[in-house]
């Protein structure tokens, strides 16, 4: 592999991020939005409120004809921008329009299809250029990324991989080798939506995480409100929220997005022990 | 497996890619996975992987154990009804350009259709897993049928995942499968097709992997799915080479399947990759006709992709989006295709060509009328691939009489009892005020 070194290791957006919310002695918060839903200019102004608000970083996720790790919620949302006409060019639009207004690391979160069939490339230097901070692969583990590696370390992206309850010790510790910026920890063996309770299992893949060396892991999946946050927070480096927040904007539009945010970041403090 | 060593008779002299590879040693019948060529791998949630990998191991072992082995041959023989005959189709020949025509009655397995092979051989590694309960997706039925087929047989729970516009069309299959006890849950997100209710299958067993096993029903998906499916399925191509040999004496110089997912194709396939005198050909659903977009010819005219944990050929729009595929026959209607075939394909061993619902047809009705066997309209395809494949070798053969020396080996994967209102439509057989009219005109099996 012939690659170019543009970012000096610890440059990573998504790390830098997560380390000033640590600063603040807090976990960070990490919000997810669908791009185009319920347009492409929602999605920008929601994610500008996202971070206005208190998240720390952001996710863009790009609709998909066939996303096997979301639920139903993020289903129908990401379904409707498609029949709007949402195309996967218009996310470099929507990061371009958050990261100019906010500080907030702008990560997308795709399926990789789409990736491949811009060119893997193309896509990372589109997205670099717009001040995306990198990307969460649900569907893309690191055996068969070496094209994203290549790419992500030319154009100075962050490769944030999933590591499940499921994961042994051997894949975590490749997932943890070949990630940067931070490691997303699924918190329960199923797929997105609001859930009661946080699985225990969360606490454990953290410290399996840790164990293998991983310096920023940050949790998610069934996260909706301000108790599960504070939950987390007492463990992890950041706390991930998407489906309360897609029917936040759903219900309510920006300022729903902006009055839940709010609330959730009541519970990224950590209580002294 | 013993291979019969006979004299081939030369078929041209290409000196493609194919004849180097053969004659480099190499076997393509050795294909273990998780690639083929640069198709394959796994695009996988990482919450899966630890079960591919436990699958991926059972199987591996199961294949080294002869207790194993020898469980699967028993249900062959005495469930399913292996082996399936290989029927000469002489008067349908005639309309074939002369040549000889045999057909691999995958039809008369138990269930109807190949499929058979493939969830008994799966049902076993998952008791062996110390699995409790099986899903499945499935677009018209049968492999959902199947599936709890092998479920009642060995007392496993099952869940199959059906698209919600399926389940009203195939009513009667979704009977069947609740009469064998499964349960079917219809899918209304998405496009509500087969693609969808692999979706939701692949959600379900990320919730429940610890106790499930996702029993997919065709040669594609993540590893080990393609390479496993594909041995479940070898048993048609070994069958197959040992009857025309028996029945022949020689090699055929072309083997017809279906392709949709591909796994009838996959499994008889294999007994004829490493004969470089036989051309192997797949037949895809050519729909509506290529040019009008509504088909299911994935390789004609599909981009390579990743999509339900492979990479292989995929119908895709501009911006990797999955397109939907169209085919009379439901069993072929899928936009991907199983890696192997991508690769197959690239390496030019084995030719993808697109059949039209028209064609296919046709060629279900010359079946019927000629040999008194109804075809499923999946296998259909193959049929009417197999009458252009011997045109064109009898044309090679060139002076009258020649042709007959020519043998065409097709894969009759399934009965056509489930298509017969579809046909009946078709062929405009219905009485306009019938109830089977009103039933057949949502495509509902009589």
């Amino acid at each position: 592999m012939n690659h170019v070194e543009l970012t000096p290791q610890g440059a990573s957006k998504s790390a830098a991020a997560i380390d000033r919310a640590k600063a603040q002695g807090r976990a960070a918060l990490i919000g997810y939005l669908p791009a185009g839903y319920p347009s492409v200019e929602a999605t920008i102004a929601a994610g500008i409120a996202l971070a206005e608000n208190g998240a720390d970083l952001i996710e863009i996720g790009i609709p998909y004809s066939d996303p096997v790790m979301d639920g139903l919620v993020i289903q129908a949302a990401t379904t409707e921008a498609l029949a709007k006409g949402f195309h996967v060019k218009q996310v470099f639009d929507v990061v371009r329009g958050i990261t100019s207004k906010t500080d907030a690391a702008v990560l997308v979160m795709t399926y990789w299809n789409p990736v491949v069939r811009m060119g893997v490339d193309e896509f990372s230097r589109q997205l670099a250029d717009a001040g995306g901070a990198g990307l969460i692969t649900p569907d893309l583990i690191p055996d068969e990324a070496s094209e994203w590696m290549a790419a992500s370390d030319k154009y100075g992206l962050d490769r944030v991989f999933l590591v499940a309850p499921s994961s042994s010790p051997e894949r975590m510790k490749r997932t943890v080798e070949a990630s940067r910026g931070f490691v997303y920890a699924v918190s329960i063996m199923g797929v997105t939506g609001a859930r009661t309770s946080v699985s225990s299992a969360a606490k454990d893949v953290v410290a399996a995480a840790r164990a293998a060396g991983a310096e920023h892991v940050c949790v998610g999946l069934g996260v909706s409100n301000a108790e599960q946050v504070r939950e987390i927070a007492a463990y992890a480096d950041g706390v991930i929220v998407g489906t309360a927040l897609v029917v936040a904007i759903g219900d309510g539009g920006v300022d729903a997005v902006a009055s839940l945010t709010k609330d959730l970041s009541t519970g990224l403090t950590r209580e002294e022990a | 497996m013993v291979r019969l060593m006979v004299d081939a008779p030369a078929a041209g002299s290409d000196e493609s890619a194919v004849d180097a590879f053969l004659q480099g040693g190499e076997s393509l019948r050795h294909a273990p996975g998780p690639y083929f060529g640069s198709y394959g791998g796994r695009w996988m949630p990482e919450s899966l992987i630890a079960a591919l990998d436990e699958l991926e191991d059972t199987f591996e072992k199961a294949k080294a154990d002869p207790e194993f082995t020898a469980q699967i041959a028993e249900l062959n023989k005495n469930y399913s009804g292996r082996p399936s005959l290989l029927t000469e189709a002489k008067r349908f020949a005639e309309h074939a350009g002369g040549v000889r025509i045999f057909l691999k009655r995958e039809d008369l397995n138990h269930t109807g259709s190949h499929k058979i092979n493939n969830v008994l051989g799966q049902a076993l590694l998952a008791k062996r897993m110390g699995k409790t309960r099986v899903i499945a997706e499935t677009g018209a039925g049968q492999h959902g049928v199947a599936s709890a087929t092998a479920a009642a047989l060995m007392g496993l729970e099952c869940v199959v995942y059906m698209g919600a516009e399926d389940c009203r069309r195939q009513a009667l299959n979704v009977a069947r499968m609740e009469l064998l006890g499964a349960t079917v849950i219809p899918v209304t997100n998405g496009s509500q097709t087969l693609k969808d209710a692999i979706n939701e299958a692949l959600r379900d067993w990320v919730a429940n992997v610890d106790t499930t096993h996702y029993l997919l029903g065709t040669a594609a998906g993540a590893h080990p799915f393609p390479a496993m499916v594909r041995y479940f399925h070898e048993v048609i191509g070994e069958e197959a080479r040992a009857q025309i040999l028996e029945q022949t004496g020689r090699l055929p110089d072309a083997v017809c399947a279906c392709i949709g997912g591909g796994s009838n194709a996959i499994g008889i396939f294999h007994g004829f990759l490493d004969d470089p005198s036989v051309k192997i050909y797949g037949f895809e659903a050519g729909g509506e006709g290529v040019e009008t977009g509504r088909h299911a010819a994935t390789i004609t005219l599909g981009k390579p992709g990743v999509l339900h944990g492979a990479r292989s050929y995929l119908m895709q729009d501009d911006d990797g989006q999955t397109i939907e595929s169209h085919s009379i026959s439901a069993g072929l209607d899928y936009p991907g295709v199983g890696p192997e075939h991508s690769y197959l394909a690239d390496i030019g061993r084995v030719s993808y060509e697109p059949i039209t619902d028209s064609e296919a047809m046709d060629a279900f009705r010359l079946l019927c009328r000629t040999e008194g066997i109804i075809p499923a309209i999946e296998s259909a395809h193959a049929l009417a691939g197999a009458i252009k494949v011997g045109q064109r070798l009898a044309a090679e053969a060139g002076a009258a009489g020649k042709a007959a020396d020519k043998i065409v080996l097709v894969n009759l994967s399934g009965r056509g009892d489930k298509d017969v209102a579809t046909a009946a439509e078709w062929f405009d057989l219905l009485d306009k005020d019938s109830p089977e009219h009103e039933i057949a005109k949502e495509g509902e099996q009589l």
